[in-house]
This record gives C-alpha cells, sequence and structure tokens, in this order.
C-alpha cells in the first residue's frame, strides 16, 4: 500500500516535469523557459527523494542535495545572464 | 667467407673510401685509385677459368639470416664467372675511359665513382649470388646506382626525367621479380637457385608456376630493355658516355638477360617460356633495329642497337630452352643447346664491339661538342684511330667477317633455322617466321651500322656546324676502346680459346643437359656453303641497296602512327595516373567533416552490419528481463522527447536546453539503476557542460541571411543513415543481452570491504582495485584543462593585439 502511494506520487511528479518540459518547449519569452527549469530542477529533488524512500535507501541524499544547490546556481546565472548580459563579471581595472 | 664475398664487397667498401681519396689527393685524377679495384677483382676471378673449364662449380657461404634461408652464398659457375669478368674487365676500361673523359677541374668526381663502384658491386653481387633474396637486393642497388649515374648531371632536366623513367621501369620490374622470388620459394621451400632449379619439376607442375614465370621475366625484360619496356634506355642516354657503354650496353642491361639465362634451367622446357622469352626477344630485335635507322643521335642509335641486340640474345635464349625439353643425351639437346651457346657467345661479342663503339661515340662527342650526325661527317682524316674503331665495331655489329659478330651472327641465323625445324610446342605451324624475322632486323641491323660509320667519319667534313675544332682524342682516352677492338678480332681468329674457357662453361649453367657435349664441338668461322652464309650474303647484298636508297625511304618513318610511340605512352600514362588519382583525392577529399562522417558511418555499418547479418548472429533472449516499471516508461518517454526534440527544433537554444534535459533524465535513470555515485557525478557534469554550450551559443556569429533561428534542413541520406546505425547498435545491444559466456567478476568486488576497507564498492574499484585508470583520467582532466587555457590566452601576436587589452 504504501509502496503504491509512493508510486502513485513518482508518476505524478513525472507528469509534472513532462508539463514543465513543454513550457521549456513553448516558451514564449526566456524567464519562461528558466522558471520551467527550475521547477524541473525541484521536481527532480522531490522525485530522487520519493525514490529513494521507494529503495529505502539513504544513499541518494547526496544527489537531492547536489540538484538543490545546482538548480539554485543555474537559476541564478541564467537570470545574471538576461539581466546583465554575461554570467561572470570581470574585475573593474 | 671467401676471397670471392670479398670480391663483390669490395667495390662497396671502396666506394666509402673514395671522397677521402678525392679530398687527400686532389691533383691525382680520383679514377687511378678506382682503376685499382677491378683490376684485382678481374685478376683474381680469373683464375677460376682453369677450373670452370675442367667442369666443376664453388660454392661459398656466409650465413646472414638463417633461420629466414637467407644466406650470403656465392656461387662460381661458368654463367656468373663470365659476367663476373665482363663487368670487372669492361668496369677497368670505362674508369681508363672516364679518366680522360671526364674533366678533373669541372666535374664531381668523387659522386662519379662512389656511384660506379656501388654499380659495380651491385653487379657482381647478382651474378654471382646463388640465394634469390641476395640476388634482389643486389638487383634493386644496381637499379638505384643505376638512377643516381643517369641522373650524374642533375642540373640538366633531361638526366633527370631519363633516370626517373628508368627508375620507375626498372623498379616495377624488381618489384615484380621479388614477388616471383616469393612465389618460388612458397613452391620449393628454398630461396637457393641451385635447390630451386634441382626441383624443376615440381615447379612446372605447380598452379603458380604461370604467375611466378611471368612476373619472373618482367623483371628481366623491364631491365633488360625488352620490347615495351625498353623506351627507357634511350633516355638513359643522359648519362656520361663511360656510364652508357658500361651500364647500357655491356653490364646492367644484361642482367635481365642474366637472370632468363640463370632460370632457365627451372621454368626451360616448357611451351610458355619457350614462346615468351623467343617471340619478346625477337620483336625486341625487328622493333630496335627498325627504330635505329631513324635515329639522328649517335647514342641514340646506339641506345636503339643496343636494344635490338639483347632481343637478339634474349631470343637466342628462348629458343635454346627448347633443349631442355629433350632427354640428356638426344640428338634434340645438341641442336637446341646450340642456340644458347649462339646466345652466350653473342653476348660476350656484344660486348665488347657496343663498348667500344659507345667509348668512340664518346669521343666524337667529346672532340667534337656534338652527337647529331647530321652535323658530323668527315672526320676519317681528322680521327683516324676513332675511325677504324668504330669500323671494327660497327662491321662485327652488322655481322661481317672478319670481326667475332660474324661468327655469332652465323650462330644465331643456325639458331633460327634449328628452332623453325622444332617439332615441339606447335613450332611446325608458326616456325618459319623466326629465321625471316632474323634476316630483316639483321638487314636493318646491318644498314644502322654503316649509317654509324657513314655519316660520323665519311661524307663532308662541316666544320662550321661544329663547336669545337675536331682533332684527334688523347691516347687514354683511345686505349680502352682499342683494347676491345683489339678483343673484337682476336675472339674471331681465336674463337675457341674464349669457347672452352668461356661459353662452354656458361652453356653447361644454362642447359644441365647439354654439359660435355659441345666437348668436340669447335667453333670456326668458316663452315662451308651453308644456308647461313648464303643468309649472310643476302643481308650485305640488301643492306647496301637499301642503303644507297636510304633517304628515298627513311620518310617512311615520318608515317608512323602516333600510337606506335611507345614514349607518348608512358607519358600519358604517367600523366594520366597523376590526374586520376589527383581526381580520386578531389573526389573523396572534400574537406567537410560530414562527408568524412559519413564514409565512417557507412563503413561501420556495411562492416559491422555486414558480418552481424552474414554470421546471422541475431538473437533476443526474454529470460533475462528485468520486469518495467511505469515511471521507467514515463522517464523513457520524457528522453524520447527531449531526443525528437534536439533534433526537430530549429532554435540552437531549445537544442541546448533540451540536451541539458537529456542529461538530467540520464541521471535519473542512474538514481533508478542504483548507481548514485554516477548520478551525482551525471548531474554536475551536466550543469557544467550545458553552461558551456551556452558559453558557445552567445559567442556564436551572426549568419547572414539566415536567422539563428533557423535550424537544420532535413537530409534524406543523413536520416538513412543515421537510422541505419541507431538500429545497428539497438540490435547488437539486444542480441548481446542475450550472451553471458561467463560468470561475472563483480563478486569479488563485493567484498570491497574486507578487501580494501571501504563500504562504497564504486570508490573502491576507482581508487583502489583499478586505480591505473583513475590515474590516467586525472591525466586527461588536467590535459584538457591546461589546453583550454592555452588555447584561450595564447594569441598569436598579430591577431592579440586587441585580446590582450580587454
Amino acid at each position: 500500500m504504501f509502496d503504491l502511494i509512493l508510486l502513485i506520487s513518482l508518476l505524478l511528479i513525472s507528469f509534472a516535469i513532462l508539463v514543465a518540459l513543454y513550457r521549456v518547449y513553448k516558451g514564449p519569452s526566456m524567464p519562461d523557459r528558466i522558471i520551467a527549469l527550475d521547477s524541473i530542477g525541484i521536481n527532480l529533488i522531490a522525485l530522487i527523494a520519493v525514490f529513494s524512500i521507494y529503495m529505502r535507501s539513504t544513499a541518494y541524499l547526496e544527489a537531492i542535495l547536489l540538484l538543490g544547490i545546482l538548480a539554485f546556481i543555474g537559476t541564478i546565472a541564467f537570470s545574471k545572464f538576461i539581466e546583465r548580459g554575461v554570467a561572470i563579471e570581470r574585475k573593474h581595472d | 667467407m671467401s676471397w670471392v664475398h670479398l670480391m663483390i664487397v669490395l667495390p662497396l667498401l671502396f666506394a666509402v673510401l673514395i671522397p677521402l681519396l678525392y679530398k687527400a689527393f686532389p691533383r691525382i685524377h680520383t679514377g687511378w685509385f678506382v682503376l685499382v679495384v677491378p683490376v684485382v677483382i678481374f685478376g683474381y676471378l680469373a683464375t677460376y677459368l682453369p677450373m670452370l673449364a675442367n667442369g666443376e662449380t664453388a660454392l661459398y657461404e656466409i650465413p646472414w639470416i638463417p633461420y629466414l634461408d637467407i644466406n650470403f652464398t656465392v656461387f662460381v659457375d661458368g654463367l656468373g664467372l663470365i659476367f663476373a669478368l665482363i663487368i670487372s674487365g669492361i668496369g677497368a676500361l670505362v674508369i681508363i675511359y672516364s679518366i680522360y673523359y671526364l674533366s678533373k677541374a669541372r666535374e664531381a668526381l668523387h659522386n662519379f665513382y662512389v656511384y660506379l663502384m656501388m654499380f659495380m658491386g651491385a653487379m657482381l653481387g647478382v651474378v654471382l649470388s646463388d640465394n634469390m633474396i641476395v640476388l634482389y637486393l643486389f638487383w634493386e642497388l644496381t637499379s638505384i646506382s643505376s638512377f643516381l649515374l643517369i641522373a650524374y648531371w642533375y642540373q640538366r632536366k633531361q638526366s633527370r626525367f631519363g633516370a626517373q623513367k628508368a627508375m620507375l621501369i626498372t623498379v616495377l620490374g624488381g618489384f615484380a621479380m621479388l614477388a616471383s622470388i616469393i612465389m618460388i620459394h612458397n613452391i620449393t621451400g628454398t630461396f637457393s637457385i641451385r635447390e630451386v632449379i634441382a626441383q624443376s619439376d615440381l615447379l612446372v607442375q605447380h598452379d603458380l608456376f604461370l604467375p611466378a614465370m611471368l612476373l619472373l621475366l618482367l623483371g628481366a625484360f623491364t631491365k633488360s630493355a625488352q620490347f615495351p619496356f625498353h623506351i627507357w634506355l634511350p633516355d638513359a642516354m643522359e648519362a656520361p658516355t663511360p656510364i652508357s657503354a658500361y651500364l647500357h650496353s655491356a653490364t646492367m642491361v644484361k642482367a635481365g638477360i642474366y637472370l632468363v639465362a640463370r632460370f632457365t634451367p627451372a621454368f626451360g622446357g616448357t611451351p610458355e617460356w619457350f614462346w615468351i622469352v623467343t617471340f619478346v626477344g625477337l620483336f625486341t630485335l625487328i622493333w630496335g633495329s627498325l627504330n635505329a635507322v631513324k635515329q639522328r643521335d649517335l647514342k641514340g642509335l646506339l641506345a636503339f642497337s643496343t636494344i635490338s641486340q639483347l632481343g637478339l640474345i634474349m631470343s637466342l635464349l628462348g629458343m635454346g630452352s627448347a633443349a631442355l625439353y629433350f632427354n640428356p643425351g638426344d640428338q634434340g639437346v645438341q641442336l637446341h643447346a646450340y642456340a644458347v651457346l649462339a646466345a652466350v657467345f653473342h653476348l660476350i661479342n656484344h660486348s665488347t664491339f657496343k663498348g667500344s663503339l659507345f667509348m668512340v661515340v664518346g669521343i666524337v662527342d667529346h672532340e667534337t661538342g656534338t652527337r647529331d650526325m647530321r652535323k658530323l661527317g668527315g672526320l676519317m682524316t681528322i680521327m683516324p684511330v676513332s675511325f677504324t674503331l668504330a669500323v671494327i665495331g660497327s662491321l662485327s655489329m652488322a655481322g661481317l667477317p672478319p670481326f667475332n659478330g660474324f661468327i655469332s651472327k652465323e650462330m644465331f641465323f643456325t639458331g633460327t633455322l634449328n628452332a623453325a625445324n622444332l617439332d615441339i610446342f606447335n613450332m611446325a605451324t608458326y616456325g618459319a617466321i623466326i629465321p625471316i624475322v632474323a634476316w630483316v632486323a639483321s638487314v636493318f641491323t646491318f644498314i644502322y651500322s654503316i649509317i654509324l660509320v657513314y655519316r660520323t667519319f665519311l661524307g663532308k667534313y662541316q666544320p662550321e656546324r661544329l663547336e669545337k675544332k675536331a682533332h684527334e682524342a688523347p691516347l687514354g682516352m683511345l686505349i680502352p676502346p682499342s683494347i676491345l677492338g683489339f678483343l673484337v678480332l682476336a675472339i674471331f681468329f681465336f674463337p675457341n680459346v674464349i669457347g672452352d674457357y668461356a661459353l662452354k662453361p656458361m652453356v653447361a649453367s644454362i642447359i644441365p643437359s647439354a654439359a660435355g657435349v659441345f666437348d668436340d664441338y669447335t667453333i670456326s668461322w668458316w663452315h662451308g656453303f651453308v644456308p647461313e652464309l648464303f643468309m649472310t650474303m643476302a643481308v650485305v647484298a640488301l643492306g647496301l641497296i637499301l642503303f644507297a636508297t636510304l633517304n628515298r625511304w627513311i620518310g617512311l618513318y615520318n608515317h608512323m602512327p602516333q600510337w606506335m610511340h611507345l614514349n607518348n605512352w608512358f607519358k600519358h600514362g604517367l600523366s594520366g595516373m597523376e590526374r586520376g588519382s589527383h581526381k580520386v583525392i578531389d573526389w573523396h577529399m572534400t574537406g567537410y567533416i560530414r562527408d568524412y562522417l559519413m564514409y565512417i558511418f557507412i563503413t561501420i555499418i556495411l562492416i559491422v552490419g555486414g558480418s552481424y547479418f552474414m554470421l546471422n548472429d541475431f538473437t533476443l533472449y526474454t529470460d533475462n528481463l528485468a520486469s518495467i516499471n511505469l515511471f521507467e516508461i514515463v522517464l523513457a518517454l520524457v528522453l524520447l522527447g527531449s531526443t525528437v526534440l534536439v533534433m526537430a527544433t530549429r532554435s540552437r537554444l531549445t537544442a541546448v536546453v533540451s540536451v541539458g534535459v537529456l542529461g538530467y533524465v540520464v541521471a535519473l535513470f542512474f538514481i533508478i539503476l542504483r548507481a548514485p555515485d554516477l548520478a551525482l557525478t551525471q548531474l554536475a557534469i551536466e550543469t557544467v557542460s550545458v553552461a558551456l554550450y551556452l558559453l558557445c551559443f552567445y559567442h556564436l556569429p551572426k549568419l547572414k541571411g539566415r536567422g539563428e533561428e533557423e535550424g537544420e534542413k532535413f537530409k534524406v541520406g543523413n536520416f538513412i543513415i543515421a537510422l541505419g546505425i541507431g538500429s545497428l547498435v539497438t540490435l547488437l545491444a539486444l542480441s548481446v543481452n542475450g550472451y553471458n559466456l561467463f560468470e561475472p567478476i563483480s563478486t569479488y568486488y563485493g567484498d570491497s570491504y574486507d578487501l580494501a576497507g571501504a563500504a562504497n564498492m564504486v570508490n573502491a574499484i576507482l581508487a583502489d582495485f583499478r586505480a591505473f585508470d583513475t590515474f590516467l583520467e586525472i591525466f586527461v582532466v588536467a590535459i584538457a584543462a591546461l589546453g583550454v587555457y592555452a588555447l584561450v590566452r595564447l594569441r598569436l601576436e598579430k591577431r592579440g593585439g586587441t585580446d590582450e587589452s580587454q
């Protein structure tokens, strides 16, 4: 019963990813895509978390942490790129 | 190790010293030092003559590469020794001649004598080697040294052209010969010529007999300038005259003759050998004599004359090979071995008179500044000695008494008449052609011999057309041709001296069953009123008539159709091959990576897929498959969707993002398949690489006329190839999945905690069990990082100016 619930939630998260993917594809503007990517990243975290419960394993917790950091950094970098044109600014001489 | 071995390598060893002598004694002509070598060789080898006359042979062996059956074996028998004596004897005369011919001040003498010694050593090696591989080694060395000697005056374009042509043709033949040697080795299991001859029966019955024979003959015919490979010889006349006299009349062009003679006991007695050697020889004979008549350059005339005479010797060897068909003791053996006797006799005679004629022509060239017969004439009273020598040589070449050419020409006619009556090999039908062709060729030989003397020494003296004031040559230059001229006469009057000591051992080498049959035979210049004598008389009569009316029919040569000029074939063949290969390269080496990738993928499909389907190895095991979860299907669908998106999207940005999605889904698959370390790494790497793609994307230039939102056009060919590769790899993966030949070794690593003290098995493998791989992967990353740094930082000076300031 517990496994079934986990599977259903996995499925739901997967469909959420698919929906977000459609937004990535459709756009229409760049921020739309970035927000969609960010939500895909968060959904992936949820997916891995549910999956690790399903597998009864703690080996995936590092992946969750890493994904959280990456999604955050990625979104920040993208946003900065859209706002200023570069992701990493050079030092001013 | 024997003295004969030393004699072969002596010229090669001495060649090392020549440049030192040239530097150390600038006042003395280097040739005087070099002269010692052939004299010593000749003197030593001559001591073997009495032994040979008794019918004995000698064999000396030095192991070289014994486990490959390659040994430096020297076999001294009649054939080899007489050739070696001709090589060293005429070599000595040519060196004397060259001392006076080549100026000490103007010429690079050390080069000349080094090449000449190389050639002499190589040639001695060819004729004395018993091992076929060693024979081939020396054979190629003669080609190379001949190449160097032809292009001695390398500043001239014609010399380089002639050298290149000679090299291409003779090396082609050399390679063919090597192939033949390997075939013979496969059949008989030995590289020793004597042992091959002993297994002659095995050889001629083997399937490889015909290809081995044809390739061997290709080698011999290219070297000996037989039709249609004779075209290099006239162009080789750009060499200095001593070289023409030595290489291109007396020695190197006879290497092919030697090869045919040497292998006659192995291949002879078969119809193929008989027909090919005889008819190629006869055709070369008549072709060379016809072409010699129209030459205006003296050396050109002598070159075609050499071709013609080589054809004569070759055809005699072919006719003589019929003797091997008969059992020892038969009447036929002596009858047909007579042709071989004539061949070796003419071989010696040709070396004497042709060497002398070349030297005389060299003298004329040297003292008048031209070799063009249209400018020459009337030199008889100015150069009486040269004139006398030219008459001796020419009349010997024409086959008149009292010169040695007469005897061998008579024997040639006898040989052809014997061959015409041969009742084997279907000769009864076509045999009559042989004497007729031989006779016609002799008429033309007579004509060009007369032309040579008449145009050069008789007629009107035209001093205004000559570059120098003509005068007689110095004594030293006249001595070598005089010695040869003396030999021409001496052989005529005492033919049996040379017959006993040289010819009979040579015949015994070429036709072993004929050893001894000529013991009672004496060569005489008068043998009664026989058909041969009348043939010679008719040659002289018709030759004189044709010579008298030369101006009326010489114009016929201008009507020779263009395709009969074989030089054009060579020239067009060469340029056609160049153009053809240019076209092939231009066609497939387009410079576009997309084309090369296409070749690679098509090759993979054809080879891997082809063998896969030909072996019919497609298997699908369903026993060991795991069950599929619903979320795995969903993930696979996402994977598929983003893959299609990468291909179908018209925007680069969408493609980059889709690749990112792909990577993340792969990471999810790693999680599902229980590989947390892989998933971690995959996530991080995917993020970094997507960021790098975006970096590249941002810096892409704006394309003219194409918006960046425009994708690639659909191409059917690419689609098919992609589909082919994809389905091939899928099918392979499915098939491989079914095979589980051995138990996996992963159970061993399962104990990683006990073995390495590590709870994480993947990391234990990476850093402990298989740490070497990790070490080198680190190396790869380090190189990549340094490479990127170097690419970004190091700019060329010119372009870097603006970049540095940013």
